[in-house]
C-alpha cells in the first residue's frame, strides 16, 4: 500500500513538473487575436471573416469579426486569406521512434510507450507540419497487447515531459494498444497461432485483472503488478482501449471482448467496418480508421475501400481518421479525410474526423479538438479549403505557440523533405523502399 | 482451355490461306467484332485536356469503334445520332503507369502472387514479364477504376537485372488481349536494393562491375555471327539494350548511384530512362546534360532508406530543368499494393510542378517514355480510344474518375457518388 502510495506522489509530482516545464517554456502572456480568416470552430457553422482570440495557451473567444471580445493590447494578426481550424488530432501513429513490447510474450500491458519515444525524432516536425498538434502514439500491432499508448501535445520541448497530454487530475497519459487478426499471430514461440486463441488469451488477461482489481479493494491487497494495475486503469474505464482490427469478424470478436468486460473501446483500422457498421453503431463504439491509396498488401486490407468512412459515418458510428504513420504521412494527415469526401462521405463529417471526433476518442474532447473559449489554443492556419489537394499548412498552433511556420524555410523543410532533413528513423515498416 | 478472342485473331490473320471453314469463321468473327468496332461514344466536359495544346473549353472526344473520332470545341464536333453521350467537367486521356509492378505483384501480397523479383541470381534479363502478368488482378482493376488505362510493369527492382517489363491495357482477360507491347524494357536496380538479397554483388561497385561485365559479353554476343553462337535468352535481351530497340529502365535513388546509371549507359551507349530518383534534385544538371528521361517516384514515397531524401519538389525541380519527368506507381512491398499515378501527379502539382505538366507526367510524357506516344497519351483522332471523364480537377482529392473508357470499350460507367 505504501509502495502505491509512493508511486502516486512521484507520478504527481512528474506530472506537475512536466506541466510547469512545458509553462515556463511555452508562457504567453500576451492575447493574439486572429482576423480575418475562415473559421471552422467544429462546434458550429464555419465563420466568414471571423477572429479568434488567445491568450495564456486557451481560446478566449472566437466568433464573428465584430462579436468577439478581444482584450486591450491584444496583438492584431492579419489572417485574412486563410483558414483557421482546430489543430488536427491523429489518434493512430508511431512517430517519435516509438517501441512497446518485445517477442517475449503476446500481452504486454505494463509496457509503456511514454519509455519508448524520442520527441527529437524527424517525425514529430512533419506530424506538426501536417497541422498535427495532438497524437495518440501506439506501439505496433504484432502482439495481442503491445502496450499502453501516449497520448503527445506537440509542444516545442526537448523531452518527453515537455509534450505529454495526460487526462485532468491524472498520471494516466493514454491508453491500451491491443490487436486482433493477423498481425499478433505467429508460428512460434508464446505468440497464439489462431483467432480463437487470440481471444482465449485476450480473455484470460482480463480475468486476472478482474480478480487483481477485486483483491485490490480487499483487505489482503497484492502485491504491486504493473501490468495488473494497467489493466485495473482499463477496467475501470480510465484508460482506453485502442483496438487494432481489420476483418469484420475480428472487428465483431473486439466488440465481443468489451461487452464481457466493460472497457472503453475504439476500434482502429477497421478495414471492413463498411460490412458491420450497423452493428458497430448499435454498439456505439467508435471507429478510427486509415486511408490507403489501394487496397490489399496483406490479406486483411483486400476489402478497405474509400467510402469505409462514409458507410460508417451514415450508419451512426462516429468515425475518425489517423494517420498510423509512417503507413500514411502525418504531413498530408487532411488528404485521409478528403479521400472519405470523394467517396461521398459528408463533409463536416470528415472535417470533425481530424478533429473533434479525434478528440473524443481519446477522451480529451474537454480540452481540445474544438474551437471553443477555454480550450487549449490549438490550431492550425491553412492557405485555403482544408480539403484540397492544394492546401498548405501555413502555420501549426499548439497552447498558443506557433510550433510551424511554412514561411522559415528550416520549418518548411520538413514538409518538402530534403538531403538529410528526416532521420530515416521511420523503422515500423520493414522493406517499405527498396 | 483455347481463348475465343485470341482463336479470332488467329483466324483472322490466315485467312487466305485457310480452307473455306476457315473463312467461315473469320466471317462469324469479324461479325461479333464488328458490332463494338461500330459503336460509337461521345464525351462531353467542360474543359478537355488534350495534351497537344491548350485545353479546349467545353470541349468533345468522339470515338467511333476503338479509335478516336474528333476532338475539338462541343460546337466543332458533330455528335452523331444514336452516340452514346457522357458529360463531365474535366476530360484528360487515360491515365498511363510509366512504371509498376501491378500485374506481376498482387493484392495479397503472399508469395503465391508476388512475381515481381526472383532472387536466385542477380542478373537475369530472360524473365519476360508476359509470362507473369497477371491481367485479371485485382489491382489491376482497382487503377482501371482510378481512370489508369495503361500500364509500363513488370520485374521490379531489387536485383541489378530484375527481368523485363511490358506494357498493357488495364483491360482483357489474358496477356494478349491485354499487351500493347510484349517487351518494352529491361528492369534493372543500382544501390542497396541490388545488394541486399544475393551473396554477390554485395557492395555497389561489384554490382557496377557486374553489370558492365555482362554488357561486355553482349557485346561480343551481337559480334558473333548467328551461325557460330547458341541462342542464349539473356544475351539476346541485352542486345535489344545494346540497339536501341528496348531502354533500360534503371531505378537509383542516391545522387551516386544515379551517376553510375548514366557513367554506365554512356559506357555501352544504351537508352536509359532513370527511375525511383530520390536524390534527382542534386544531381538535376548532369541528368539535363545526358539528356533523359525521368520516371521520378511517387512523391509521396516513404522518406526511408534510399529514398530517405526525397522532396515533394522534385517534379518540378526536374521540369524545370527541362528534363522529361513521368510519376511512376513504382514497387510497392506491403501496405498500399499499389500507388496511384494520378493521386502522385497531384501531389506533385501541389508542390510546384505546373498543372499542364503535372497532367504530362502522366499522359504524354509517360506515353512517351514508354514509346507508346503513336497510340496513346494524347486525344487525337486515330489514336486509341482511351479517355477519362472527372467530376472535377482530377488532382483534387475530393474528386474522381467517373466515366473511363478504353479503346471504346467504357469499363467505368458514371462511378462518381
Amino acid at each position: 500500500m505504501l509502495s502505491n502510495q509512493i508511486r502516486q506522489a512521484l507520478l504527481i509530482a512528474v506530472g506537475v513538473l512536466g506541466l510547469w516545464a512545458a509553462d515556463t517554456a511555452h508562457a504567453q502572456d500576451d492575447p493574439h487575436v486572429f482576423r480575418g480568416a475562415t473559421i471552422y470552430t467544429m462546434s458550429g457553422d464555419a465563420i466568414d471573416s471571423g477572429a479568434l482570440v488567445i491568450q495564456n495557451g486557451e481560446i478566449l473567444d472566437v466568433g464573428p469579426a465584430g462579436a468577439v471580445d478581444v482584450p486591450s493590447g491584444a496583438v492584431e494578426v492579419d489572417a485574412s486569406g486563410q483558414v483557421i481550424m482546430p489543430g488536427l488530432i491523429d489518434t493512430h501513429s508511431h512517430i517519435g521512434g516509438v517501441s512497446g513490447g518485445d517477442g517475449s510474450s503476446p500481452l504486454h500491458p505494463g509496457v509503456r510507450t511514454i519509455d519508448g519515444i524520442n520527441v527529437r525524432n524527424s517525425g514529430i516536425m512533419r506530424a506538426r507540419a501536417g497541422g498535427i498538434t495532438a497524437v495518440n502514439v501506439l506501439s505496433g500491432s504484432g502482439h495481442l497487447m503491445s502496450g499502453q499508448t501516449t497520448h503527445l501535445k506537440l509542444r516545442d520541448g526537448s523531452t518527453i515531459d515537455d509534450l505529454l497530454l495526460c487526462y485532468e487530475d491524472s498520471d494516466i497519459c493514454g491508453g491500451m494498444k491491443m490487436a486482433n487478426g493477423t498481425t499478433p499471430q505467429r508460428d512460434s514461440g508464446p505468440f497464439p497461432g489462431t483467432r480463437a486463441k487470440s481471444a482465449a488469451e485476450a480473455r484470460a488477461l482480463f480475468l486476472e485483472a478482474e480478480a487483481y482489481r477485486d483483491q485490490l479493494n480487499s483487505d489482503d491487497p497484492p502485491d504491486r503488478d504493473l501490468g495488473m494495475e494497467g489493466l485495473v486503469e482499463v477496467l475501470n474505464g480510465e484508460r482506453i482501449v485502442h483496438f487494432h482490427t481489420h476483418r469484420h469478424d475480428d472487428i465483431m470478436t473486439a466488440l465481443r471482448l468489451r461487452d464481457e468486460f466493460g472497457f472503453e473501446l475504439v476500434l482502429h483500422h477497421v478495414s471492413e467496418g463498411w460490412r458491420v457498421a450497423d452493428e458497430i453503431a448499435e454498439a456505439g463504439v467508435p471507429a478510427s480508421i486509415i486511408t490507403l491509396d489501394s487496397p490489399g498488401g496483406k490479406h486483411e486490407a483486400v476489402n478497405l475501400y474509400f467510402r469505409n468512412g462514409r458507410v460508417l459515418d451514415e450508419a451512426g458510428v462516429d468515425v475518425s481518421y489517423h494517420t498510423d504513420d509512417p503507413i500514411t504521412d502525418s504531413r498530408l494527415f487532411l488528404r485521409s479525410p478528403a479521400m472519405g469526401v470523394r467517396a461521398g462521405m459528408d463533409r463536416t463529417a470528415a472535417l470533425e474526423s481530424v478533429t473533434i471526433a479525434g478528440a473524443r476518442q481519446l477522451g480529451l474532447e474537454d480540452r481540445i479538438g474544438s474551437l471553443e473559449p477555454g480550450k487549449d489554443a490549438d490550431f492550425i492556419l491553412l492557405s485555403g479549403d482544408p480539403l484540397s489537394t492544394y492546401t498548405r499548412v501555413n502555420e501549426t498552433w499548439v497552447e498558443g505557440m506557433r510550433v510551424f511556420d511554412r514561411s522559415n524555410p528550416d520549418d518548411n523543410a520538413f514538409f518538402t523533405g530534403g538531403y538529410r532533413i528526416f532521420d530515416g528513423t521511420m523503422h515500423h515498416v520493414h522493406d517499405i523502399n527498396e | 482451355m483455347n481463348n475465343p478472342t485470341r482463336n479470332i485473331r488467329r483466324s483472322f490473320s490466315s485467312v487466305w490461306i485457310r480452307c473455306v471453314g476457315g473463312v467461315v469463321a473469320g466471317m462469324v468473327a469479324w461479325m461479333i467484332m464488328a458490332a463494338p468496332l461500330t459503336a460509337q461514344i461521345a464525351l462531353r466536359a467542360d474543359t478537355v485536356h488534350t495534351m497537344t495544346g491548350d485545353p479546349i473549353i467545353n470541349g468533345v472526344v468522339l470515338i467511333e469503334g476503338s479509335t478516336i473520332a474528333d476532338v475539338g470545341p462541343a460546337d466543332a464536333v458533330t455528335i452523331p445520332e444514336g452516340a452514346t453521350v457522357y458529360e463531365g467537367t474535366v476530360i484528360t486521356p487515360g491515365l498511363v503507369d510509366p512504371r509498376g509492378t501491378v500485374g506481376l505483384s498482387g493484392i495479397y501480397n503472399v508469395d503465391s502472387d508476388q512475381d515481381q523479383l526472383d532472387t536466385t541470381a542477380p542478373m537475369q534479363p530472360e524473365l519476360r514479364a508476359i509470362d507473369a502478368y497477371n491481367p485479371q488482378e485485382e489491382l489491376v482493376a482497382f487503377l482501371r477504376d482510378q481512370g489508369i488505362t495503361t500500364v509500363h510493369t513488370g520485374h521490379g527492382p531489387g536485383a541489378l537485372i530484375s527481368g523485363q517489363t511490358a506494357t498493357f491495357k488495364t483491360t482483357g482477360e489474358t496477356v494478349d488481349d491485354a499487351s500493347l507491347s510484349d517487351i518494352s524494357a529491361l528492369s534493372m536496380t543500382l544501390g542497396p536494393a541490388a545488394t541486399q538479397r544475393f551473396s554477390s554483388p554485395g557492395t555497389r561497385a561489384k554490382g557496377a562491375a557486374m553489370l558492365r561485365d555482362m554488357f561486355l559479353q553482349a557485346e561480343r554476343y551481337r559480334d558473333t555471327p548467328e551461325d557460330e553462337r547458341e541462342r542464349n535468352l539473356s544475351m539476346e535481351v541485352l542486345v535489344q539494350v545494346l540497339d536501341g530497340e528496348i531502354p533500360a529502365f534503371i531505378q537509383a535513388h542516391r545522387s551516386h548511384d544515379i551517376m553510375t546509371a548514366l557513367r554506365i549507359a554512356d559506357e555501352f551507349g544504351f537508352n536509359l530512362v532513370l527511375e525511383g530518383a530520390a536524390e534527382a534534385y542534386l544531381v538535376t544538371e548532369e541528368i539535363a546534360e545526358a539528356g533523359i528521361s525521368v520516371v521520378l517516384h511517387p512523391p509521396k514515397i516513404r522518406p526511408f532508406g534510399a529514398a530517405e531524401n526525397a522532396q515533394l519538389t522534385t517534379a518540378a525541380t526536374l521540369h524545370e530543368a527541362g528534363i522529361p519527368v513521368a510519376i511512376q506507381s513504382g514497387y510497392e512491398a506491403y501496405v498500399p499494393k499499389t500507388r496511384v499515378v494520378l493521386f502522385e501527379a497531384g501531389v506533385a502539382a501541389a508542390n510546384g510542378l505546373p498543372h499542364e505538366a503535372a497532367l504530362a507526367s502522366i499522359t504524354r510524357t509517360a506515353a512517351d517514355i514508354i514509346g507508346q506516344s503513336d497510340v496513346i497519351g494524347t486525344l487525337e483522332p486515330g489514336k486509341h480510344g482511351d479517355v477519362v471523364l472527372y467530376n472535377g480537377n482530377p488532382f483534387e482529392y475530393v474528386t474522381s474518375a467517373c466515366t473511363v473508357v478504353i479503346e471504346g470499350e467504357v469499363v467505368k460507367e458514371d462511378g462518381c457518388p
